[in-house]
Order: structure tokens, then sequence, then C-alpha cells
């Protein structure tokens, strides 16, 4: 459980994090959202205790974090960039970290098994490819066998089958009662991987929700129907509060009514359908719609950016 | 080779979990992160190399050619120790690089994370290098003494260890080696860039030695002892200079330097943002 109260961060005029307040539940993946520069590794360093709140509070497990004695008993991460001295085979690296935290040397093997660096773990961290360095990030991460763990961007520069594992690890680890923070700028991979989502945009909190409820709030979602007796069903709509678009001779375009509920207003007043089908707009556009006042970097006159990372 | 996630009990934790995570658990790992990174091992071997064999050519080939009135008023530990010049340096820049490496490849960021108490991280840093840095400089200092011993020619400047200051000024090598180290840390934690920290270190070194010496002479007997280099030679010189101060006072001077920069770094490391 990750808990934040009205977190700040200012640096001189600027403000990255502005009074953020969120939880993470256990038991379920949570994605951290947002464009570029909103805030969220400063957020994540912050959970951490790398950055000092100018304002605010957040607490892991109940206490902050820079409280614990051995805090990788507590909570993993997996921070953005590389946090490998180069010259440290990765079996050294994980030793160095697991001997401030007395974990013995048998779980260090565990992880390297359990990210797949066996054959690779005498190697010097500095030749490793960036795939390679996030299974090294993950490695580190999982040490203490936390019950609370945070991936900032874990699947940048993984190949499909690293995506694939990383999307199963972190389901897997939520499976166990976990609580599992995930940041990420790809929406598809978002989709299929979290529950929940923390949206946030230039610091400050836009959504938090489950992911369904996310898409679903959105201004795209709707039900297209086609019927011989337009008309009719579109009365029959109406009086039940949904709004109508026709389109063309016999189709409807529905909103504020769910496709369960169309079929069934339909099959009561015996009324046949020819299509009714659900137009549910995906976690990006929703995204987009949301944020599309809180990106700082955006191309003239174009369509968004594709953000760089 | 893709393994899933092995399932752990949440309770039972991870395997070798001590009770207790304490200041020994912080010292085991900053000595392990000196001895796995192989560029310590090269370092150490280097000075140690520049010390002994500096020393056996100056006995060789430099010793010969001095006058008598020149080798009465030698100080043969000195000239044993002429390798220092060049260890002083090898050890400067490991203790630079103990704190700075650490920030130019962002594993500071992974230290943090696994030892919030910051400044318990720093003192476990420190006295990890200070003992190492101490062994390995009394280890190059004795064996430059050794050396040069050895190749001396017949009957000039032979001395041994139980002499009057003689086993005190080598030793005092070794300590000198270890407290400029200390104060590369020092200024590593400071500034937190490896270029940075060495152009100060030997910048501090170096530039008010030359400074000074175009100031008066009243300045050069008054404010000179005091200067780290000057401090540092008094520490391993086997007769002291007329306005030099003593192996002691070098020793105290030097370590203030040394305190002075490590005193700042802790107190930054707690405070800054890392």
């Amino acid at each position: 459980m990750i808990e934040a109260i009205g977190l700040s961060k200012r640096y001189g005029d600027t403000v990255a994090v502005d009074d953020l307040s969120f939880t993470v539940p256990p038991g379920q993946v949570t994605g951290f959202l947002g464009p570029n520069g909103s805030g969220k590794s400063t957020t994540m360093r912050m959970i951490l205790g790398l950055d000092a709140p100018t304002s605010g509070s957040v607490t892991v497990g109940g206490r902050p974090y820079t409280r614990y004695r051995r805090p990788l008993l507590e909570v993993g991460a997996l921070l953005e960039a590389k946090a490998v001295h180069g010259g440290r085979s990765a079996r050294d690296h994980l030793r160095c970290l697991a001997l401030s935290n007395g974990i013995g040397k048998a779980r260090v093997e565990q992880v390297l098994d359990q990210v797949g660096l066996r054959s690779v773990a005498d190697k010097r961290a500095g030749g490793f490819s960036l795939g390679m360095g996030q299974r090294l990030g993950i490695a580190a991460a999982l040490l203490g066998d936390p019950p609370v763990l945070m991936f900032d961007e874990p699947v940048n520069g993984l190949d499909p089958e690293g995506v694939l594992w990383i999307r199963t690890l972190l389901k897997a680890l939520a499976a166990e009662g976990r609580t599992v923070f995930l940041s990420s700028h790809l929406m598809t991979e978002m989709a299929l991987t979290a529950d929940r989502l923390v949206v946030i945009g230039r610091g400050q909190l836009l959504a938090q929700t489950t992911v369904e409820d996310f898409v679903g709030s959105g201004s795209g979602s709707f039900v297209r129907v086609r019927s011989n007796e337009r008309d009719a069903l579109a009365r029959l709509l109406e009086a039940q509060g949904a709004t109508i678009v026709t389109e063309g001779p016999d189709a409807l375009k529905v909103t504020g009514a769910s496709g369960d509920a169309v079929g069934e207003l339909a099959r009561v007043n015996q009324l046949g359908l020819q299509e009714l089908s659900t137009h549910q707009v995906s976690l990006e556009e929703r995204y987009m719609e949301l944020t599309s006042d809180s990106v700082d970097y955006r191309t003239a006159g174009g369509p968004l950016a594709p953000a760089p990372n | 080779m893709l393994a899933t996630a092995t399932p752990h009990s949440l309770a039972s934790g991870a395997a070798g979990r001590g009770p207790f995570a304490g200041f020994g658990d912080l010292l085991a790992s900053e000595f392990f992160k000196l001895r796995s990174v192989r560029s310590t091992l090269w370092t150490l071997l280097g000075a140690v190399a520049a010390n002994v064999v500096l020393a056996a050519l100056a006995a060789l080939f430099l010793v010969s050619r001095l006058s008598s009135q020149e080798l009465a008023s030698a100080d043969h530990i000195r000239l044993s120790l002429v390798g220092l010049h060049l260890s002083q340096i090898a050890i400067g820049v490991l203790g630079v690089l103990a704190i700075t490496s650490e920030y130019s490849t962002g594993m500071i960021r992974a230290t943090l994370a696994a030892v919030p108490r910051r400044r318990m991280m720093l003192a476990a840093k420190t006295l990890a290098f200070a003992a190492t840095a101490l062994v390995v400089g009394s280890v190059a200092c004795f064996a430059a003494y050794f050396a040069f011993q050895a190749f001396l020619p017949s009957g000039l400047l032979k001395s041994s260890l139980g002499d009057p200051g003689v086993a005190r000024a080598v030793a005092g090598g070794g300590v000198y080696l270890a407290v400029l180290g200390l104060l590369g840390l020092g200024l590593g934690a400071i500034l937190r860039s490896s270029a940075g920290a060495i152009a100060a270190l030997f910048g501090l070194l170096f530039v008010p030695v030359i400074l000074l010496s175009m100031l008066p002479h009243s300045w050069q007997t008054s404010v000179g002892p005091y200067l780290p280099m000057n401090a540092g030679d008094a520490m391993y010189s086997l007769h002291r200079e007329t306005s030099g101060l003593s192996p002691a006072g070098g020793l105290g001077v030097l370590s203030l330097y040394a305190a002075i920069a490590l005193t700042i770094g802790f107190t930054l490391m707690k405070h800054r943002d890392a």
C-alpha cells in the first residue's frame, strides 16, 4: 500500500508535483500515467525518499520509506535509468545491495534465475543491452522479496518476449497480494497489464480509477444500432434518457445507454435489430482527451508528438 | 531461460534474512563495492608499484650522484618515499571515485534506496575506504623503504627500522596517503562529479604551494607549513624542517582539511535530492 497525501515538489518557480494525493492498493497492478515531464519520476523518487517533498507526505506500508532500516524488504524499485556501476558484474551489483540489507547470497542466485540472467551473471553490467539492464534492475527490485514493488518504464528496451515476461511477472506479483505500481508511456501495454490507474498531468491528479471506468467515462464511447424500425427505437431510447444521433436510413448512434440496455429494450418491444455494437474509445484516446491540456511539449499544428522516452 | 515469478510467501520473506541490518552490513556492502570493481585493484597495485619502483630507481641512480655534503643533509626517508608523488594521485583519485562513481553511473539511486540513512551509508563508505587506503598505503611505504635500502650503493644512507624516527616517518607516509584519500572522498561527496573533485583535490594540493612561492619569504615560513602538501611532507620526513610542523602537527593539519571536507559532504548528503 502506497499512500500520498498532498504531495508537492517545487524546483524554484517550477512546480513538478502539485498537491498530489492517491492510494496504490495491494493485490492489483496500478498504472501511473502522464505525459513526459508530468511528474511521474519525481513522484516515484519522493516515494523512495530520494527527493524530499516540498510539502505533503507519502508513506509505504504506513511509514515513510526513510524510516525503514532494511527498506529492500519493504519496497523493491526499478528506477528509470540504469542505476548500476558499469564496471561491476551483475552478481556483484546485486551482492552490494543485498549486503547492505542483510540479505543472503542464496537470494541473489534466486533472483538471477528468476530474471534469466544467470548465464551472464559474471559479465560486467556496463556491457549489458538495455533489455538485460532492465532485467538486472528488476532482479534488484525483487531482492528483498518485498510486498510493494515500483517499476518506472519497465518494458523500455525489451523485445516482445521480454515484454510478455514482464507483463506475466507483474500480474503474478499482484496476484500474490503485492502492491505493484507501474509507470509507462506505452498505452497498449498499460491497458493489458494494469487493473487501476493513477493519471497525472502537470503534476496534478487527473484521475484515479479502474482501467474499465477510466475508458468507459470517456466522451467517445457509444452504441451503434441498426433497425428497420429506427424511429420507434429512437423514441423508446430517448424516453430512457439516451442521446440519439441518426446515421443513415436505419442506423442510430446511441450515447448514454449500454449495448445490453439497447438490446433488452428492443426485445421487450419486439423490434428487430440488424446490428448492435458497442464502440469504446481506447485507453490511448481517453488518455489523450484527458491530458490534452497538460502536455508541455507538442508539435506545432500537427498531431501530438510521439512520446520519446 | 524465461522464468516466471516463483511465488514467495509474503510473510516468510527472502531467504537468508537476518534479524536486523546494522552498521556492520553497511560496512560489508561498502567493502564489497570497493573490492568488486576492477579499477580499485589496478589503482592500488599502481600505487604500490610506483612507490617501490621509484624508491629502487632513486637508490640506484640518484644516491650515487649526490655529493658528500648533500648526502650529509639528505632526508633518506623522503628519498625512499619519492614515489609518493605518484601514489598520492592514485589514492587521491580512488578516494574521489569511491563516492563520485556512484553519481556518474546512477548507482547512487540504488544505494540510497537500499540505505535511506544516508549519513550511515557515507560513514560506512568512509570507514571502508580509510581502512583500505591505510593498509595499502602502509604496505606501499614500507615496501618502498625496503626496496630503497636493498638497492643502495654500499655504505651510503643505510638505516634500519629500529633507528630513531625511521619507522614513524615510513608509517607517516602510509597515513598521509589515507588522509589525502579521505580529503578526496570529502570533496567527492561535496561536488558529486569525478572531474570536479579530482581537480579540486590536486588544485588544493599544488596551487597554494605555487602561489605562496610568489609571496614574501615571511609568508612562506608563517603560512607555508599549514598548506596541505607541506603538512603532509612533515608527516613522512625524518628530520623536521626549521619552519615546518612536527609529524603530529602535520597529521593534525592535514586531517583538519579532510575533516572539514567530510563534514560539509555529510551535511549536504543528508539534505540534497539524490
